[in-house]
C-alpha cells in the first residue's frame, strides 16, 4: 500500500477537486463530532442543574422544619 | 423460551447501567476505524479513472448514506415496539433516533451535492434518488417536531411513532429510486445480491468506513438516548442519587 501523492501539496489540491473533497470531509467530521459532544454535554449540564435543584429542596426543607 | 431479556430492555435504568461500560469502547473504536478509513480512503485509496479524486467523497457518503437508512428502521421499530407493549424505553430511543437520522442526511445530502458539482456540473437536480432523500430529511424533522409539539409526553411519543411507520414506506422508494427513475444518480455500486462494481483496493476502506459508521451510530444513538433516560427519568430516586452522587438506594430495576 502507497501513498498516492507525491507532495502534500498534490495531497491537498488533489488535481482541482480537492476543496471538493476536503470541504466534504469537514462537513462531516463537524457533524459527527457535534453529534459525539452533544449528548455528553447535555447529560452533563442535565446532571448538574438536578444536583442544584435537589441541594435547594433539601435546604428549604430543613428551612421550613 | 425465556423472555427477561425483553422485559429487562423495557426498563430506562437498566439500560443506562449495562451501557455504562460500552461507551469508552465504543468511542474508541468508533473513532478509531473513523480515522484509519478516512487516512485510506483519502490517501492510500487508488486515483479513479473516470472522476479522479473526487471519488474520494465516497468513504464519507456512501456508509453514512446506509446508516441514515438504518437509523430510520431502528427509529420506526423503536415507535412501533412503544405503542404495542407500552414501554417507555422504546420511546426514548425513537426521539434520540430522529435528531441522529436527520444530521445523517443533512451529510448525506451536503456530500451528494458536492460530490455532484465535479461529477455531474450540477449541485441539485430533481432525481429520484435525491428527491426521496431530501423526503427522507422531512420525515425526521417531522418526528423532531411531533415530539416538540404536545404537552403530553405520550401524545407526543404516540403521534411520532405513528408518522416514523407511515414514513417507512419511503425508505425502499429510496432504495430502488435509482433503478425506478434512472435519471442522474447512479445505481447502487455495492448490494448483498451481487459483486462489488468497486475494485477491491477501494473497497476494504470503504468497508472499514462502513462498520465505523454502524458502530458510531450505535455509539451516538446509546449516548442520546442515556440523556433522555435522566430527563424523562429524574424523578426517580435513582436519578436523584446520581445527579447527588451518591450509591443509590432505589430498588434494582
Amino acid at each position: 500500500m502507497k501513498f498516492q501523492f507525491d507532495s502534500l501539496d498534490a495531497f491537498l489540491t488533489m488535481g482541482g477537486h480537492g476543496t471538493f473533497v476536503w470541504t466534504s470531509y469537514v462537513i462531516v467530521y463537524t457533524i459527527l463530532i457535534f453529534l459525539t459532544l452533544s449528548p455528553v454535554l447535555s447529560k452533563k449540564t442535565f446532571l448538574k442543574q438536578q444536583k442544584k435543584l435537589l441541594q435547594l429542596q433539601k435546604k428549604s426543607q430543613d428551612n421550613s422544619q | 423460551m425465556n423472555w427477561q431479556w425483553f422485559h429487562r430492555l423495557g426498563s430506562p435504568r437498566w439500560f443506562y447501567e449495562k451501557t455504562d461500560a460500552w461507551v469508552p469502547w465504543l468511542v474508541i473504536l468508533a473513532w478509531g476505524l473513523l480515522l484509519v478509513g478516512t487516512v485510506w480512503g483519502l490517501g492510500f485509496a487508488p486515483m479513479d479513472a473516470k472522476q479522479k479524486d473526487s471519488y474520494r467523497i465516497i468513504y464519507v457518503h456512501v456508509p453514512v448514506a446506509f446508516i441514515s437508512m438504518a437509523c430510520y428502521y431502528i427509529m420506526a421499530i423503536a415507535g412501533a415496539v412503544g405503542l404495542i407493549w407500552k414501554m417507555k424505553l422504546p420511546y426514548m430511543v425513537m426521539k434520540s433516533a430522529a435528531p441522529i437520522g436527520f444530521a445523517f442526511t443533512i451529510i448525506v445530502l451536503a456530500t451528494g451535492s458536492i460530490w455532484g458539482r465535479p461529477t455531474w456540473g450540477t449541485w441539485w437536480e430533481w432525481d429520484g434518488r435525491m428527491t426521496s432523500y431530501l423526503v427522507l430529511s422531512f420525515l425526521y424533522l417531522g418526528v423532531i417536531a411531533l415530539q416538540n409539539a404536545f404537552q403530553s409526553r405520550d401524545t407526543a411519543d404516540k403521534a411520532s411513532a405513528i408518522l416514523a411507520l407511515v414514513g417507512t414506506v419511503n425508505i425502499p422508494i429510496i432504495y430502488k429510486s435509482v433503478d425506478w427513475w434512472y435519471t442522474l444518480h447512479q445505481p447502487a455500486s455495492l448490494n448483498l445480491t451481487s459483486a462489488p462494481k468497486i475494485h477491491i483496493s477501494m473497497l476494504y476502506p470503504l468497508f472499514i468506513m462502513i462498520v465505523a459508521s454502524y458502530i458510531f451510530f450505535t455509539l451516538v444513538l446509546i449516548l442520546y438516548t442515556r440523556a433522555e433516560i435522566l430527563r424523562r427519568e429524574s424523578k426517580t430516586q435513582w436519578v436523584k442519587d446520581l445527579a447527588l452522587g451518591v450509591p443509590s438506594k432505589g430498588e434494582k430495576a
